[in-house]
């Protein structure tokens, strides 16, 4: 079943204290352990859940629907699907404030990095994502040069810039895969 | 010290930032910093990160490999580049399973890293390896009067393992000391060292944007003549995106982005045209008015 996992339930049977409940059949124990082999996700049990982390956290002030002390509390609970279905874990500015003052030294922005590794194996990306891996598998840039450019950059004085083919694909083969078309596993 | 440095221009900076790789090739060149510039670099492998971290770490070796056969270490102008390659040189010496695990995939394009290859923003250079002293040298026309707010953005300093003590992360001071040396009065505020929200544009575009407009809204307050930045992210956010920010959120902001190294050019005399500001979204005309710049400072 997919996205829905819950389909035997009625729509709009759930009152919204219900809807905050975690029910322990839905948890996977496994999920944390996976999230800990993950590169970045290594030092998650590690947060005793302070807080600090949510508190400085400049996209949290504008949206909750991003809470970094949420997110790390659903990894350890073993919330897979809601953590890795859900957009909000792309929200992570990566600024780094959290990661410099948790005070269990728990790497958060890494840790953000490798749910948003988790998220992009299972087609959870934005579109953003797709456009940029493709640019630069075939160009090497996010902002390709072109003739009209380099004049541009010759008027204000620069050195025009080498639009040779600089393909990075060999380099990105797994990415490009897991873009790819989804046979339907995860 | 040899001062020469292979040159990353990263991806945004050539089509986006001109202005701010004219004021550093301008200032390198009055400082004798030698930039050399590789035809080989390619991005950085920062926006790569939230896909697949080792094919991020993968496209960063690359780079450093391509400067360590000059033998040159690197200097950058976007604090994204220089977090990533940093990590990445960083990490790379500390972890030696990730330089093996890179080094096979550096293999299939015919490269091996050694490392360590070095890297530093320029701004970074200007600070250690010219100083306050060896700049004030050079200042000509003092920004007497002008009242800048320093943005560090994220990258500059964090994360602050891989930088080897450069900065304060939570009391930075740097842009804050350059801006005084170019004779002008660093304005402190509150929202410092907030980020800029450019990251979060490809997610979710309203909340990049009230990150970056809160920001600007306190400066508005305090009445700033510019925020002065050293990343092209957090410039293009800033300046190209302040009109959208005041149609969001119906506001008039009118704050011009500087470069640092633009305010630090104006002080050592470079003229408008050697600066680039007529690339600027939000016009700098006024405020260089009041410094007898531009052509209608007639008196």
């Amino acid at each position: 079943m997919t996205a829905d996992g819950d389909m035997e339930m009625e729509e709009g049977a759930m009152s919204r204290e219900e809807e905050k409940i975690v029910e322990e059949e839905t948890l996977d124990p496994l999920f944390a352990q996976e999230v800990a082999r993950e590169p970045g996700g290594e030092g998650i049990r590690a947060c005793f859940a302070c807080g600090t982390c949510t508190a400085g956290c400049p996209v949290r002030r504008f949206n909750e629907k991003f809470n970094p002390r949420r997110v790390i509390r659903m990894v350890l609970l073993g919330m897979r699907d809601e953590v890795l279905r859900d957009p909000f874990v792309w929200m992570c500015a990566t600024c780094f404030t959290c990661q410099e003052r948790c005070p269990q030294g728990v790497r958060i922005s890494d840790l953000m990095r490798a749910l948003k590794n988790m998220a992009l194996r299972r087609g959870n990306l934005p579109e953003g994502i797709v456009v940029q891996s493709k640019l630069l598998s075939e160009k090497g840039t996010l902002y390709p040069l072109d003739e009209f450019d380099n004049k541009k950059r010759q008027k204000a004085g620069l050195p025009p810039l080498e639009q040779g083919e600089k393909s990075l694909a060999p380099l990105m083969e797994e990415l490009l895969e897991a873009l790819g078309p989804k046979d339907g596993k995860d | 010290m040899n001062k020469r440095y292979a040159l990353f221009l990263g991806c945004t900076i050539p089509a986006r930032a001109r202005s701010y790789e004219m004021s550093v090739r301008a200032l390198a060149s009055r400082l004798g910093i030698e930039l050399v510039d590789l035809d080989d670099f390619t991005c950085c492998g920062f926006p790569m990160a939230a896909a697949h971290y080792w094919v991020s770490q993968a496209l960063a070796a690359r780079n450093l490999t391509i400067a360590e056969k000059r033998g040159l270490d690197i200097c950058t102008l976007c604090s994204s580049c220089t977090s990533s390659l940093t990590e990445a040189s960083h990490f790379l010496e500390e972890r030696p399973h990730e330089k093996r695990e890179i080094n096979q995939r550096l293999a299939k394009v015919g490269m091996e890293y050694r490392g360590p290859v070095k890297v530093k923003h320029f701004v970074r250079i200007l600070w250690e390896e010219i100083g306050v002293e060896g700049l004030r040298e050079n200042v000509v026309r003092p920004l007497k009067g002008l009242r800048l707010a320093a943005h560090y953005g994220c990258h500059f300093l964090k994360p602050s393992e891989v930088y080897g003590g450069f900065d304060s992360v939570e009391d930075p001071k740097v842009i804050d000391e350059l801006i005084r040396v170019a004779g002008a009065d660093p304005v402190d505020y509150s929202l410092k060292k907030q980020c800029c929200g450019g990251s979060v544009l490809v997610a979710d575009e309203r909340t990049a944007l009230a990150i970056a407009a809160d920001k600007l809204s306190e400066l508005k307050a305090l009445d700033v003549d510019a925020v002065v930045v050293v990343c092209p992210f957090c410039g293009v956010m800033f300046d190209s995106q302040q009109k959208k920010m005041e149609k969001t959120f119906e506001q008039t902001y009118e704050i011009p982005v500087l470069y640092l190294t633009q305010v630090l050019g104006l002080a050592m005399g470079m003229g408008e045209k050697e600066l680039g500001f007529s690339m600027h979204a939000v016009k700098v005309k006024a405020l260089l008015e009041r410094l007898g710049e531009g052509g209608e400072a007639k008196g």
